[in-house]
């Protein structure tokens, strides 16, 4: 589904992705993680290309997202994405953040496209909100409705880029149950994240990256999270931190 | 004290007299703020056009030749005194452009001022741009917009919401820098001041009318600025928290 081969990338003569091969096949779930400065969100960004790399390969269901000739518009509408930030348009109602992308980008009707984003409202819990604002919403409920919005369009594969980093505690929950809610019915997705218990739940492999953009481990969450002793020393010094509490 | 106010009031009715061919002062008066409010409406409209557009331009990265040309504008048309380029506009560009002699002189005012004021709504759009969080336009093209796209339902209309206050400014200096095109016989309501007091040798009278008149002028601007800010304010979204999210 998702193939990056040797991915390097550099802001200026800093390197902060170096040589990272990383293959997702159709209905896994990995999680990314690592400290600040790894890459990690790097990492993510540029399979949708909104980081350009300048060497290397990424390939997403066939099509070549590292080739110039690419329609990346049409790519990225296959590809859901959510921020850490949220990032729903604030001068448009909920209902408008659903449905303009499926109209414009994809093409559908304003009333199949209003069925389709309702539909997804309703499953992250929040169509009583649908003509409310964003900024009228909590940190939570925006993540919902982000993630709805990236539903909508109905993608091949979810990517979230530290979905409750900005979140209080206390909203964490209600965003990672809608994302558990994802895995369980076989959507492929890749999480940057720190939550481990989210790791530990769901996901089918863990990658953990260091500063400087390399990829340390990837291996599955039962190895991972299982035989401490046989990860590598910056792996267990990371792990002995986060999860000391 | 009678005699006083009586004195007043006599001093005003020459805005009934025949100026010489069955107009009267006061008519021609009506007919001179007209030509003001029509120069400044003229002139906004190819402000906000061509200030849009180039504002728009500088902000594209990647395109060097587009930008540079942007650039250009914004210091062509903001480095030279108004009066100038109303000038050259008028002795310059008509003479030595095959078939701008025969365009009218109120054209030819409202391009120098519209252009002179693109400029400045020119950097008020890009710093309005500058001002949203690059989140957004990720957010944008995630789901698959165009750079076009991006712009169109994204970045422009959260820009807008931000420099409705510099732009009631812009629009109002614009009703009163339609002032200088007296220097080019517009006859706008300086230019009727001027005439005015010399037949009649009322300045006191005629300069308080027109100074009333662009006050009253840039005032319903104001008030009409304010309404539209009102109308297109975001619920639960102030202008404070867009920029910190």
């Amino acid at each position: 589904m998702i193939e990056m081969k040797s991915v390097s990338k550099w802001y200026g003569t800093t390197q902060v992705l170096n040589d990272c091969s990383v293959k997702i096949n159709k209905g896994e779930v990995v999680v990314v993680c690592g400290p600040s400065g790894s890459g990690k969100s790097t990492l993510i960004k540029t399979i949708n290309a909104l980081e350009p790399i300048q060497k290397g390969e990424i390939w997403i269901d066939g099509v070549a997202v590292h080739d110039k000739a690419t329609d990346l518009p049409k790519l990225r509408s296959r590809v859901g994405m959510v921020f850490q930030h949220f990032e729903l348009f604030p001068h448009l109602s909920v209902t408008d953040n659903l449905i303009i992308a499926q109209v414009k980008v994809l093409g559908r009707r304003r009333d199949e496209a209003k069925k389709r984003g309702l539909q997804m409202l309703e499953r992250v819990g929040l169509i009583d909100h649908q003509h409310k604002f964003p900024g009228q919403l909590s940190g939570g409920q925006q993540q919902r409705v982000a993630i709805a919005r990236a539903l909508s369009m109905d993608p091949i594969i979810m990517l979230f880029d530290e979905p409750t980093s900005a979140l209080d505690p206390e909203m964490v929950g209600e965003v990672l149950d809608v994302m558990v809610g994802l895995a369980s019915e076989g959507m492929t997705m890749m999480v940057v994240t720190h939550e481990m218990g989210f790791a530990r739940k769901v996901s089918n492999r863990v990658i953990f990256m260091d500063v400087g953009g390399r990829i340390l481990e990837d291996t599955t969450k039962d190895e991972f999270f299982g035989k401490i002793e046989d990860r590598q020393p910056r792996t267990r010094e990371f792990l002995n931190k986060i999860l000391q509490y | 004290m009678m005699a006083y106010w009586q004195n007043v009031w006599d001093r005003w009715q020459f805005l009934w007299d025949d100026r010489g061919d069955g107009v009267t002062y006061f008519q021609w008066m009506l007919s001179a703020w007209g030509y003001t409010v029509a120069v400044a409406a003229a002139s906004l409209v190819i402000a906000l056009v061509f200030g849009i557009l180039i504002g728009t331009l500088r902000t594209l990265s990647g395109h060097r030749i587009i930008s540079a040309f942007a650039a250009g504008w914004v210091e062509l048309f903001r480095n030279i005194p108004i009066l100038v380029q109303l000038f050259i506009w008028f002795f310059v560009i008509s003479e030595l452009v095959p078939g701008m002699r025969s365009v009218p002189g109120f054209v030819l005012a409202c391009c120098a001022l519209g252009f002179f004021t693109s400029a400045r709504i020119a950097e008020q759009i890009r710093a309005g741009i500058q001002a949203l969080p690059t989140g957004q336009r990720n957010a944008a093209y995630a789901v698959g917009f165009t750079q076009f796209q991006t712009y169109r339902y994204v970045i422009l209309p959260q820009t807008f919401r931000i420099i409705i206050p510099p732009l009631t400014s812009e629009a109002m200096n614009i009703v009163k820098n339609s002032s200088v095109a007296f220097a080019v016989s517009i006859p706008e309501l300086i230019s009727f001041a001027m005439q005015t007091q010399e037949e009649t040798s009322r300045g006191v009278e005629v300069y308080l009318a027109a100074t009333v008149l662009y006050a009253v002028t840039a005032l319903v601007v104001n008030r009409v600025m304010a309404f539209m800010e009102r109308r297109m304010r975001i619920p639960g979204l102030t202008l404070q928290t867009q920029g910190a999210h």
